[in-house]
């Protein structure tokens, strides 16, 4: 069966032979231009002038847009209308759009785009955490504050407190592909558009506020993207909504790609955080109360940072069951790049924050920290079967349904335009998070105990000691660090999936769905689903781009949720196909629908058996439709996010890592020596490409927490804008022995074949190695080293400071 | 500028080029070649690699900064050109295939094109040949399992590229020039001293590409073969200013490994391919890391203009940021580093190991006899506007015996030597403390104490 097989990317064969089209390879038709955005150089001003003759008269300029352009809306914010495509009047952030030039080539844009002679009155900028809370600039009226039991009790009574605060860096998404689109006008002022996008649903949307027309008016396609990582679910608005304008201003077909270099002054970023803690502990290494309060740099405007900074609060827990916490989370304003989605959407900074405590904890009281973070674990699932259902979900509620507001419904960034329903509680006695889920499908426990055994853990951090007491200029560290994340979208609503099938008369199949392919491999993995349930082989199966034609209202590609929601939408489409098909056939042969088979590429029916496309044939002539739509939505799920309550995830994911490290002591380099990974993808529906997302995921998440520094200068100048100065991991830092397995458990949630989500989770995993480095340096001395993020070289080296000599 | 070279086997001939268009562009856009990709514009994600082949063998380069004059003469080949003609997949990318090395598949053109490359040489350090290519999905792993696993395999035959070799293009009155000797070039040159060189363009192509700068006069160097020779006497190396960077490394790793290693580290395969020691000398950076390891090896410069040759201590070229001694159509014509004993230690420290820029780059050469320093020649990148010795920290040391008190001495003489200042890559008191540490380092190594990371293992 094509299901759980470790089959190749659906397009690796198109990949290593370059004939995987992405949009700026796409051809285009004759007369094509190209755009570029002139950019603010100050962080906060107001325009005093804008003289773009010069622009205008550059070689090869046909048009010069601003948002006095804009026919209609200008804006291309995912959330609340705050996020102008062209600035009006006033400018929020260095690299900020204020014009856009469309000319005969992209290098004539861009060099066009130099030109422009803008004069800004600057205003003073509010840059830092520290800037933001004293002017008490922020998103929302004030802190959002989740909790559960009294933490200031028993933080008073604890034998012990611990406290803290420390920085986590943000994070370019780096995607190869930069940001791209195509607007192909069309007839009676319709518009297709192409984008590298995760969210062709919300282009489509942003499209059609610009151009005054329906949703209906304009059809966007994605086939696949250079990577997203969440940088793609809404930053590529404004190269669409720009080239939509623009061809409706000229005619012409127009295309937008960034420079690096502007993708990265232009885009936002995962959102920094400074996390301050206090807990209380007892000798046992217990934590009997938590207070955090989180301070995310939200950037100039709202976008996604409301459910991402959500996101880290429900996340504050990770894998641990507290009974006292208080988690207080600050959305703070400022004039830099509006930070966005990226990978693990705020639960990295959350769940870094408790691994923190742990480690903290584990330190101070001289204890192992792996024994210290199984003792605070919830506890496992009793038998690890299916659950019983429960009520379903609350209906949506009414307003969601009133046309009259502009409302980016299908955007995580409409949190706060969406009424909250009312939230069912969990039940009396049941363990649960501090947003009051009971958390039933726990496997950490044995999935630990694997891990450490597999990773020969204690032998290593015996020896990592023995090192240690012999070494005196190169320190090794070794820790562990456990994940679990929370599978859905926090907005219940953007729960549901769409599928279309056709199967033609020749017994093919043409497979679309609302899901993107940013390399996740989601399009093979739906494939393999389609071709399960129709018992045929992969060759049978095409798969389509993205269409926001052929499947509407669609939700983003994010929350990981793309397998779960599509593979689900999908086999709904199929089944319904194929039940058909089974009626018809069952009728002719006087047998019962339910008998009849679809396996080996064969359709078995009494005592008959079909080739699938002989039973396709005779369906199509008795009559039977072969094309279906499919849909899911997913169960259980209800939220209410200002009071912090209910059931935001219809399940769990887990793993776990042990990284080791070795750090030098005169300089802070460091280097991850071995990362042994143990992670949860539930019955895998394709081992494979599992393991690619947790090996791809656990080196993203390294890199984060060690050389990827973005570095802003007092004047809020993006210094590291390009890959010469900001540092992916680059081939020899993966870790040199890397052993990734997946846990074989299967979802004991209703899954589509029992799988789990797994695009974000492992990116997590990565923690393990900045608590190895904390280890290698706690090594140096014998204060806490209290070590910030990204732990670059000198971040190692200001910390074996502190462990030596103390804050 | 008219110019000839094979593209995938086939003969292009073409008239009146731009001197500054890049290969990558002419690609993607002239000749709809969309497998090669933009990444990053700059030579830092490796996503635009094609295979040249010249006399010497076949490299990879990045197409984003070469441009098409630099071609001329050569064989290109693109990923288009890397499965048979029936299809037939080339042992790397079936590996890639087999071993899930794609996954978005953007980085996947420029990594083929690094793995078919090296496997063409028959290289297997594949996290030094890809260090230049960038993924950001894969993780890295199965593009090694891939490259591992496509060892050995033999080359595919349609992969052999006759050089098409030729006579440079036509000289022209206005340039761009494509000079065939040092001698040639020292004529254009002093003629027209405000034209831009050309070596291997990773640092002028980022001019073009980012800057966006328009170059009015061009004189490309790269068939001047007489500036590419290397030769190794008794008593010196000397290198002509066109000897790429990978070659340096080749040349000195067996005499110097530590300067080796620090080469190793230097830019990506890609980079130094492309990248010469003449370059990184001449546009007189004070991050570039070949100036201190040859400031500490004592090596001396050879300038010339038209026929007029002189000679300096390298430190003496760089004069202060920006400004080197160096008059209007004078140019690098060779490096000679004496031939000594190897006490030679070249410590890069950058954000990342591979392929980055140097925040601090120090080099120590000191000569110890009984126990007794009896000559320092240390300099560091980095520190300072130019290029530096540490005179101030070398004199701390002569004359003392070579012990952790004098070299607890000798680190306070850093305060003298160097201000260094914060940037992006560094704070200025990381920068001196790390000098400092690099020291204690050279020290530690000296009495037989490992230090470096990159040699631990788990």
């Amino acid at each position: 069966m094509s299901v759980a097989s470790s089959l190749p990317h659906d397009a690796a064969r198109l990949h290593v032979t370059g004939a995987a089209r992405y949009i700026d390879d796409i051809p285009t038709p004759k007369g094509c231009l190209h755009l570029a955005f002139g950019m603010s150089p100050v962080a906060r001003g107001r325009i005093t002038a804008m003289d773009l003759d010069a622009v205008r008269a550059a070689p090869g300029v046909v048009a010069v847009l601003t948002a006095e352009d804009m026919p209609f809306e200008n804006d291309v914010s995912p959330s609340n209308h705050d996020e102008p495509l062209l600035a009006e009047g006033e400018v929020f952030y260095v690299g900020q759009p204020v014009f856009a030039v469309v000319a005969a080539s992209h290098l004539a844009a861009r060099k066009a785009a130099k030109l422009g002679q803008v004069n800004y009155e600057e205003l003073e900028a509010i840059l830092t955490v520290d800037q933001a809370m004293a002017a008490n600039s922020r998103f929302e009226e004030g802190p959002r504050v989740y909790s559960k039991g009294d933490a200031a009790a028993a933080l008073a009574k604890a034998p012990q407190v611990i406290e803290g605060s420390f920085e986590i860096g943000g994070q370019e998404h780096f995607y190869l592909e930069g940001q791209a689109a195509l607007a192909l006008p069309q007839e009676g002022g319709d518009m297709v558009v192409m984008s590298s996008t995760q969210h062709p649903t919300e282009i489509q949307h942003k499209v059609a506020e610009a151009l005054g027309v329906p949703m209906h008016g304009v059809r966007v396609e994605t086939r696949r993207m250079g990577g997203g990582f969440g940088g793609k679910e809404s930053q590529g608005n404004h190269l669409a909504v720009a080239c939509a304008v623009a061809a409706r201003a000229t005619g012409k077909p127009c295309k937008m790609r960034y420079d690096r270099d502007d993708d990265m002054v232009i885009t936002g970023k995962r959102h920094d955080f400074r996390v301050t803690y206090r807990a209380g502990i007892d000798a046992e290494g217990r934590v009997l109360a938590v207070d955090f309060v989180h301070y995310a740099r939200c950037g100039w405007a709202q976008d996604l940072s409301l459910p991402v900074a959500d996101r880290a609060m429900l996340h504050a827990d990770n894998a641990y069951l507290l009974d006292n916490i208080r988690i207080e989370s600050h959305r703070l304003k400022t004039h830099t790049q509006s930070a966005t989605a990226y990978r693990g959407f705020g639960g990295p900074q959350g769940m870094i924050g408790i691994e923190r405590v742990m480690d903290h904890a584990a330190h101070v009281l001289g204890m192992d920290p792996v024994e210290l973070r199984r003792r605070n674990y919830y506890a496992e699932a009793a038998d690890g079967g299916p659950s019983a259902p429960r009520s379903a979900a609350p209906t949506p509620p009414e307003d969601i349904l009133d046309p009259r507001k502009h409302v980016e419904y299908a955007s995580r960034g409409s949190v706060s335009e969406v009424s909250q329903p009312g939230v069912p509680a969990a039940p009396k006695g049941a363990q649960t998070t501090p947003y009051g889920m009971e958390v039933e499908d726990f496997i950490l426990h044995g999935l630990t105990d694997r891990l450490l055994e597999t990773s020969d853990y204690a032998a290593r951090r015996a020896a990592v000691a023995e090192w240690n007491a012999s070494h005196r200029l190169v320190k090794k560290g070794i820790a562990f660090s456990p994940v679990k994340f929370g599978i859905s979208f926090t907005l219940t609503h953007l729960n549901q999936a769409g599928a279309l099938v056709h199967v033609y008369q020749d017994g093919s199949v043409h497979l679309n769905h609302g899901g993107t392919e940013m390399g996740q491999g989601l399009f093979q993995k739906v494939a393999q689903v389609a071709a399960a349930r129709f018992g045929i082989g992969l060759e049978m199966v095409k798969i389509t781009a993205t269409d926001t034609g052929k499947v509407p209202n669609t939700s983003a590609t994010a929350a990981s949720s793309g397998s779960d929601l599509n593979g689900m939408a999908v086999k709904a489409a199929c089944d319904t196909i194929r039940d058909r098909i089974a009626a018809f056939l069952a009728e002719q042969h006087q047998s019962e629908p339910a008998e009849v088979r679809f396996e080996g590429g064969r359709v078995h029916v009494g005592s008959e058996s079909y080739a699938f496309a002989e039973a396709v044939e005779r369906a199509y002539v008795g009559r039977v439709s072969l094309s279906a739509t499919g849909y899911y939505k997913t169960p259980k799920v209800a939220w209410d996010r200002i009071k912090g309550q209910g059931r935001p995830f219809f399940y769990f994911a887990y793993g776990a890592a042990v990284t080791e490290v070795a750090v030098d002591v005169l300089t802070g380099e460091n280097r991850i020596l071995r990362a042994d990974v143990l992670h949860d993808a539930g019955a895998s529906l394709n081992p494979a490409l599992d393991i690619g997302q947790v090996e791809g995921g656990y080196v993203q998440g390294a890199g984060w927490l060690t050389t990827e520094e973005l570095v802003w200068d007092g004047k809020g100048r993006l210094r590291t804008h390009a890959p010469s100065t900001y540092k992916i991991p680059a081939c020899s830092d993966r870790p040199e022995v890397f052993n990734v397995a997946l846990w074989d458990g299967a979802n004991r949630e209703e899954t589509i074949y029992r799988s789990k989500a797994v695009g974000e989770p492992p990116f997590m995993l990565g923690i393990s190695a900045f608590l190895a480095l904390s280890d290698a340096v706690a090594a140096c001395g014998p204060h806490y080293p209290a070590l910030n993020a990204p732990a670059t070289a000198e971040e190692v080296w200001r910390a074996i400071g502190r462990a030596r000599d103390g804050v | 500028m008219d110019i000839t070279f094979l593209l995938n086997g086939e003969t292009v001939v073409l008239n009146g080029v731009a001197p500054t268009t890049t290969l990558l562009d002419w690609l993607r856009e002239e000749r709809g070649l969309t497998g090669t990709k933009e990444g990053c514009n700059e030579g830092d994600c490796g996503a635009c690699t094609v295979m040249v082949t010249d006399e010497s063998g076949p490299r990879a380069l990045n197409a984003c900064i070469l441009f098409l004059p630099q071609l001329h003469g050569r064989a290109v080949r693109t990923v288009e050109g890397v499965s048979g003609p029936d299809g037939t997949l080339h042992p790397v990318q079936q590996a890639m295939v087999e071993h899930h090395g794609s996954q978005c598949g953007f980085c996947t053109p420029g990594f083929i094109m690094s793995m078919a490359t090296a496997h063409a040489r028959g290289a297997t350090d594949h996290d030094d040949q890809l260090a230049g290519n960038l993924c950001r999905c894969t993780g890295y792993a199965p593009i090694i399992r891939a490259a591992r696993s496509a060892e050995g395999t033999p080359v595919p035959e349609w992969m052999a590229d006759e050089v098409p070799g030729s006579t440079p293009p036509a000289p022209t009155a206005s340039g761009p020039w494509m000079p065939a000797s040092t001698d040639e070039l020292a004529t254009i040159y002093a003629a027209h001293p405000e034209a831009v060189l050309v070596a291997g363009a990773t640092d002028v192509g980022l001019w073009v590409t980012k800057a966006l700068r328009e170059l009015d006069e061009v004189i490309f160097l790269g068939r001047c073969d007489d500036l590419k020779a290397v030769e190794v006497t008794e008593a010196s190396i000397r290198f002509g200013a066109m000897v790429d960077m990978n070659t340096v490394r080749a040349t000195l790793a067996p005499l110097f490994p530590s300067y080796g290693e620090m080469i190793r580290r230097y830019g990506s395969t890609q980079v130094r391919n492309a990248a010469t020691i003449g370059g990184n000398i001449a546009n007189g950076s004070p991050i570039g890391d070949n100036p201190p390891a040859l400031i500490a090896l004592g090596a001396t410069l050879h300038l010339r203009k038209g026929e007029i040759r002189r000679d300096l201590p390298i430190e003496d070229y760089f004069l202060d940021y920006g400004k080197q001694d160096r008059a209007p159509g004078e140019f690098v014509e060779a490096v000679t580093i004496p031939r000594q004993t190897d006490r030679l230690k070249c410590y890069k420290l950058s954000k990342r190991f591979d392929q980055d820029i140097s925040a601090v780059c120090g080099c120590f050469n000191v000569t110890i006899e009984d126990g007794t320093v009896r000559a320092a020649r240390i300099a560091f990148g980095g520190m300072a506007g130019v290029p530096k010795r540490a005179a101030a920290v070398e004199a701390a040391l002569v004359g003392q015996p070579w012990t952790e008190a004098t070299v607890a001495a000798a680190q306070a003489a850093f305060d003298h030597d160097f201000t260094p200042m914060s940037d992006m890559r560094a704070s200025a008191g990381y920068r001196l403390a790390s000098a400092k540490a690099m020291l204690a380092r050279y020290l530690a190594e000296d009495m037989g104490e490992g230090a470096s990371v990159l040699e631990v293992r788990a």
